[in-house]
């Protein structure tokens, strides 16, 4: 478990020395949502119906532009082949680096929601709402991209692959998470949405740093 | 039973699962000829004229085998792929690479056949409907699973990258067939239900159960003549290859 900690600890010290790459997804995350007023129009009542699934996309879109780096750098200078080579299990880092990742890309895109989404006309429960959804999804965002973060480690054009990969395996996150938003807003119970949310979730925190580390181990070879 | 094993396995190596694929291939070919030939001309001069649907539905002689041929690839594929990473075994983990094209010009035809056939029935070439939406996700996973291998030179280490995709592929196969029938019910702008089976003239079944079995050779053959292709590039440097060759 101090293991865990340790890795967590070394790459958030790691990120917040470089704080511009953090930085710049949630840049892109707040600029894209903002761009669609403008292609769209104003109106108030279309930009409330559609807000969930803009919200959603971007968020699934901003977490994609951190996942390269989960394990590039480490790759590039030697660190993880180190990590394979430590006595402590190599899944307990990667779920270590896998979390440090969320609370970089993740979290600020989960705290920043609720005042995009104030641009977007949403009342105060659907912010709520939004804000669970995302608080939920966002971590699995960042589960099941790892997988396509190991499998294109060091190969040509990865990051275009990476899209290519990972985007397909998001939709049941973006179906739930914006539907859970958009059944609050039409007046349903959003729970059972965030209920299977939170199923993937539960799911993916078991599985994929397990395929995550098998495919490091493949790229390591 | 010890003999039987040994039997099996043998087929795992390149060399002796080359020329069984060569001397298999004409047969699969010719089943593949006489299956289609019996099932178009089933489905073109036997079956009756569809009640409602006119002409225009005999489209799903070729739609119908194609949906199914697309799916059961991709588990086959991912069978392949399991085998080769688990097994070590070469030709599994080609075989995996040799089926993917296929799958997906599998899942092209299902959704380019089911515009065709949308158009006239619906009026529309695409609804989002949560099957024609799965289709193309499938298309998207077989794309994903050939990038991978194309993008990755050293070829064992994209066969084992390829197999951990297409096995996260088929576990989530049912997760986003699911997640994609909830959102379509949900969101219900169509009128349009596909579930509903209509009773099928029992000629209209031949004809796609044929046509289906002919989908099937097609699709064992020309991946039999894709694996030896792909056997021929990866084992160039061995002997028995440049034999063969001459």
């Amino acid at each position: 478990m101090s293991a865990f900690l340790a890795t967590v600890k070394r790459d958030l010290l790691l990120a917040l020395r470089r704080k511009s790459e953090v930085l710049t997804a949630v840049f892109f995350f707040v600029i894209v949502t903002s761009l669609f007023p403008l292609g769209i129009g104003p109106e108030a009542v279309l930009l409330k119906k559609i807000a969930p699934g803009i919200l959603w996309v971007a968020a699934l879109l901003a977490t994609l532009l951190g996942l390269p780096r989960l394990f590039a750098t480490d790759h590039v200078d030697g660190t993880l082949e180190q990590m394979a080579l430590s006595p402590s299990p190599l899944g307990l880092l990667v779920a270590g680096k896998i979390l440090a990742h969320w609370l970089l890309c993740g979290l600020p895109l989960v705290l920043l929601a609720p005042i995009l989404g104030l641009q977007f006309d949403l009342d105060a429960s659907a912010l709520g709402i939004l804000t669970l959804a995302l608080l939920l999804g966002t971590p699995l965002l960042s589960l099941i991209g790892s997988i396509g973060a190991a499998l294109t480690l060091g190969v040509r054009g990865g990051g275009v692959l990476l899209a290519l990969l990972v985007l397909p395996l998001y939709i049941p996150a973006l179906i739930f998470g914006a539907g859970a938003v958009e059944a609050h807003i039409a007046g349903l119970d959003a729970s059972g949405h965030l209920s299977l949310l939170a199923a993937m979730l539960a799911l993916a925190v078991f599985f994929a740093p397990w395929a995550t580390t098998a495919a490091l181990r493949i790229a390591l070879e | 039973m010890r003999q039987s094993i040994i039997h099996w396995f043998r087929f795992a190596s390149p060399q002796s699962f080359y020329p069984l694929a060569g001397r298999l291939i004409p047969w699969f070919w010719a089943a593949a000829a006489l299956f289609a030939i019996a099932g178009l001309w089933i489905s073109f001069f036997v079956a009756p004229t569809d009640a409602q649907q006119g002409e225009g539905y005999r489209i799903i002689f070729v739609h119908v085998p194609a949906s199914w041929m697309s799916m059961f690839i991709y588990m086959v594929m991912a069978f392949w792929a399991g085998l080769g990473l688990a097994l070590n075994t070469r030709v599994s983990a080609m075989m995996a690479q040799a089926l993917a094209p296929t799958g997906a010009l599998m899942a092209a035809l299902s959704l380019w056949t089911g515009a065709l056939w949308g158009k006239p029935m619906w009026g529309a070439w695409w609804v989002w409907d949560a099957r024609l939406t799965s289709e193309l996700i499938l298309l998207f996973l077989f794309l994903g699973f050939m990038a991978l291998q194309a993008a990755i030179d050293d070829p064992r280490r994209a066969d084992k990258a390829g197999a951990i995709l297409a096995l996260v592929g088929v576990v989530n196969i049912p997760i986003i067939y699911f997640s994609v029938k909830w959102w379509n019910t949900l969101h219900q702008g169509s009128t349009i239900n596909l579930n509903k089976a209509p009773s099928m003239a029992q000629t209209m079944l031949w004809g796609m159960l044929l046509m289906a079995l002919a989908f099937w050779m097609y699709s064992i053959a020309i991946a039999l003549v894709r694996v030896r292709a792909i056997i021929l590039e990866r084992e160039r440097h061995t002997e028995w290859v440049k034999h063969a060759v001459e």
